[in-house]
């Protein structure tokens, strides 16, 4: 018997296919970027960081080899016959099944989808493409970290401008203690024998030792630079606790299913922003035509009403909501409203002064899209003149998905500066 | 119990483990079993999900079809719809068995048996693994065949590897000769051999070529010479070597993908024998070590519940059908011939004269070396054992409105059944006949494959797709022919390559 060796191999590299499993999502890269929107418009906007499961046709991935196709003629041997003799007939199974065994477990499991899971980052980026992120922006959404700094001691070097003077010079005085007190001690033992001795030779090797002694002393420096302390400062992550999310929507009859989606992807963006940030987030949903509701999420997506649109009404009912539930100094008030333009002429100039005066001076950012560039509405134009001057307020007209990222550009420039 | 008990533990350590394969081992050695030295690795099931998609080799390339591979495994077993395997053994020298740490005892004491004694000594000692592997090197030649594909990613992109690499999967089933024996190499000579083919093939270029005039038109009065003279069964190695366009490195791919296909080509012929070989000897083995007083009974119990399981053959009509399971038949082979050996009646003594009475031993270490799949049921397959699993041969002819039952396990069909049961296992039932036809390479370098039906059984869809790659290794029209046995073209399909013709 040869010699066996007993190897413990748990501890290697446990991702080995970590590599392949990155060249096939990018191999099929479109295919699960596909089943990504089909999974969002099945799945809720707190959910859109989760990661999940995608379907792809399992035909797409098949990979080619030459096979038997049906036809021709092949014997099968089978086990368990119980009344079959030679000669019987057997009437041939529908869908041909036994005549091609071997063909459908070459294939698999057959026609079904290969279903598998993303991670949260896999599924993120995918996400992110679609929406045409920067790259240099996605990392930083993904750590999007307010930071402050705080101060954290004392250090041994830095710049002047942070030298703390007392500190070092409490450290120097202490120094120069240390280092003098022995020789002092030796200095005045040396002086007092000095003083009692009469031998003129003896004095003069006193005198001497006095001297270096002296010397040293002296040399021992007022301020080192080891006595330096400098204030240290560092940045920690900001400690935010919460935020609520506002989404407005317009669902009066001109939005249809395609730009409800593209609405969606845009708030799902903010939520993505705002839950990297805020350990709690709250989502309040606000639908509105010529009345505003709050709803659930769901009702928020599916319902859909006909008849005029008054956005004032949304804006209304937000500023009720804020002032009863979200005090402003305890909540990060976000907002997002996607609508398609239309409005009652005389109601812009009152969405105009409601944002101006109640709500903008609450929200920490506030984002309007209007989802297909219409001809220009009366709200746009309203809109635009509180862009002006306020910086927090941001708007952008959406004809497709890449066209929401610029919407929070500032938003993302304003939290990583 | 005895007092030489083992371990009365379901848990395992590394000093047990190494006392069962101790045991296990000098057992081994007094049934005359040949092995390599073993290595057994003790690994988590992740790594044995990696060991999955790397269909088996401790090492391998980058491919995305692995990655696959990886996510359909995992998917599958986090759901819970698949157990993996406990075991998984790779034929090299020394020869590596994986065990699974979740295992139990039971479990780590069966996988030693099956795999590092079971199929360790089929590898070392059946005559297809003999001759198309080489379990000295086939380790070292992944870890070259893992760094050469990754240089070239880094030479030539990692798309235009992927698409050789696509392109040779789909060929892998046409990379092996399955009658001329290879020759073997040493990895460090595959290393050798490639950087000299690089040089060879750069120090060939001359630039003065170019400015030859160019050779005259043929009067045609030659006639014209087929090539290659004899029809190749080996497709990539004649693109390996023949294509025209294909550069030094896209060469070295295709021949690391023909490699893997031979060093797999001799597992998908011995599906049914080394199964049965190694579940034979888990068999064999554990049982005397219970008989030896070495293990408990309540070890034997449950590996016997894993056991039966793995042997279960349900019948055609169960839910639970898929085929003949390899694990049942050729345990069930095994145990057959050595009962023939041992205790031969009278059918035996007729249908096996040869082999009754003699020792076991010797007769099922014979046929685990000399024989593959299909030779080995057409030689051992016993009257009692058609009867056992009452075997039916059932012809499909597209012909016939209706199946045909054409034989059963009686006197007058076991010579049938068994003869078609074999027939099963033939390389052509599983795989279509299509071989290098011709080669133009004085005319419009095309290449010509030829299918030729086999019981008139036509090409699944695919084929167009696979012709499609095949396209791109050749770099010129590639067209496949389907004739019948007589030789007759029933139809062509032509893929054209964009290339354009540079003369």
């Amino acid at each position: 018997m040869a010699t066996t060796q007993l190897i413990d191999r748990r501890l290697n590299g446990r991702h080995k296919s970590a590599q392949n499993r990155q060249r096939f999502i990018r191999r099929y890269k479109e295919q699960i970027k596909q089943a990504i929107a089909e999974s969002i418009a099945g799945r809720s906007i707190t959910d859109v960081a989760s990661g999940g499961e995608v379907r792809i046709p399992r035909r797409d991935i098949a990979e080619p080899e030459f096979r038997y196709g049906n036809g021709g003629w092949r014997h099968g041997v089978h086990p368990g016959n119980r009344e079959f003799v030679a000669g019987d007939t057997i009437k041939r199974p529908e869908g041909g099944g036994e005549g091609q065994g071997s063909e459908a477990s070459d294939s698999g499991e057959g026609e079904d989808d290969f279903t598998f899971t993303l991670t949260r980052d896999e599924f993120m980026d995918l996400f992110f493409e679609d929406l045409a992120l920067p790259n240099l922006q996605k990392t930083r959404v993904q750590s999007l970290v307010e930071e402050e700094s705080v101060r954290a001691g004392h250090t041994h070097d830095g710049v002047p401008s942070n030298i703390d003077i007392v500190r070092s010079l409490t450290g120097a005085l202490a120094r120069r203690t240390a280092l003098r007190g022995p020789l002092r001690a030796e200095l005045v033992e040396l002086e007092d024998r000095l003083n009692i001795c009469t031998d003129a030779q003896e004095r003069a090797a006193l005198r001497a030792d006095i001297e270096a002694l002296e010397k040293r002393i002296g040399m021992v420096p007022f301020l080192d630079e080891f006595d330096l302390r400098y204030r240290n400062r560092v940045t920690r992550p900001k400690p935010c606790t919460q935020a609520v999310m506002f989404c407005l929507m317009d669902v009066s009859g001109s939005m249809d299913e395609q730009r409800k989606d593209i609405a969606k992807r845009f708030f799902m963006l903010l939520y993505h922003f705002l839950h990297n940030t805020y350990e709690h987030i709250q989502v309040v949903f606000i639908r509105h035509h010529t009345a505003a509701q709050e709803v659930d999420e769901q009702e928020f997506f599916q319902s859909r009403d006909t008849g005029g649109t008054l956005v004032s009404t949304a804006l209304d009912l937000m500023d009720r909501i804020i002032a009863a539930r979200y005090p402003r100094e305890d909540w990060n008030i976000y907002a997002a409203q996607a609508s398609d333009g239309d409005n009652w002429p005389m109601d812009s100039t009152r969405c105009r002064e409601l944002l101006v005066e109640r709500v903008l001076p609450a929200v920490r950012y506030y984002a309007y899209v209007q989802i297909v560039a219409s001809q220009e509405q009366q709200l746009w134009a309203e809109y635009d003149s509180v862009r002006a001057t306020h910086p927090h307020f941001v708007m952008q007209k959406i004809a497709e998905r890449s066209d929401i990222y610029p919407v929070f550009r500032q938003l993302m420039r304003k939290t990583t500066s | 119990m005895s007092d030489k008990l083992i371990s009365s533990e379901s848990d395992w350590t590394f000093e047990i483990v190494e006392r069962f394969e101790q045991e296990l081992g000098r057992l081994a050695d007094e049934y005359r079993l040949d092995t390599y030295p073993n290595q057994l690795e003790i690994i988590s099931s992740e790594q044995m999900m990696d060991a999955y998609a790397f269909t088996g080799l401790p090492v391998n390339y980058t491919h995305w079809s692995f990655g696959k591979h990886f996510i359909a495994t995992e998917q599958n077993y986090r759901h819970g719809q698949m157990g993996l395997a406990y075991e998984m053994v790779i034929n090299s020298n020394p020869c590596i068995s994986y065990l699974m740490e979740e295992n139990t005892l039971t479990m780590q004491a069966l996988v030693i048996a099956h795999a590092a004694f079971g199929h360790n000594s089929f590898f070392k000692g059946n005559y297809l693994f003999r001759t198309w592997t080489n379990a000295e090197d086939i380790v070292d030649y992944m870890v070259f065949a893992r760094d050469y594909v990754s240089d070239c990613e880094r030479r030539h992109g990692e798309i235009a590897v992927e698409q050789v690499l696509d392109a040779c999967h789909a060929l892998m089933n046409y990379g092996v000769d399955s009658c001329r024996r290879p020759q073997h190499r040493s990895a460090a000579s595959e290393r050798e051999r490639q950087q000299a083919r690089e040089v060879e093939f750069e120090s060939r270029f001359n630039d003065l070529w170019r400015t030859l005039p160019r050779e005259a038109a043929r009067d045609g009065r030659e006639p014209p010479l087929r090539f290659p003279a004899e029809s190749q069964e080996n497709l990539l190695y004649f693109i390996e070597k023949q294509a025209p366009h294909l550069d030094a490195w896209q060469r070295e791919l295709v021949r690391i993908v023909r490699k893997v296909a031979q060093y797999f080509y001799p597992q998908r012929q011995t599906k049914v024998m080394n199964e049965g070989w190694a579940t034979f000897w888990h068999y064999t083995l554990l049982n005397r070590m219970f008989e030896d007083g070495l293990v408990s009974p309540g070890f034997m119990l449950e590996f016997l519940e894993s056991h039966t399981g793995v042997t279960f053959q349900p019948g055609f009509e169960d839910r639970r059908y898929r085929g003949i399971n390899p694990y049942a038949l050729g345990f069930a082979m095994m145990r057959d011939i050595q009962r023939i050996c041992m205790h031969p009646d009278a059918e035996d003594k007729a249908w096996f004269p040869d082999i009754a009475g003699s020792d076991w031993i010797t007769t099922l270490d014979f046929a685990m070396r000399n024989f593959k799949d299909e030779s080995f049921i057409a030689q051992y397959l016993s009257p009692k054992l058609i009867r056992h699993f009452r075997l039916f041969t059932v012809l499909d002819d597209d012909k016939r409105d209706t199946l045909a039952v054409t034989a059963i396990h009686d006197d007058a069909g076991y010579a049938e059944v068994r003869r078609q049961l074999a027939q099963q296992y033939a390389a052509s039932t599983y795989t279509p006949d299509i071989q290098v036809h011709r080669a133009d390479l004085r005319g419009d370098r095309s290449l010509t494959l030829r299918h030729t039906r086999h019981q008139r059984r036509p090409l699944a869809n695919g084929a167009d797709e696979v012709l499609r790659h095949a396209a791109l290794l050749w770099g010129r029209d590639v067209r496949l022919e389907e004739v019948d046995t007589e030789g007759t073209v029933l139809n062509t399909r032509l893929v054209k390559t964009a290339v354009e013709n540079a003369a």
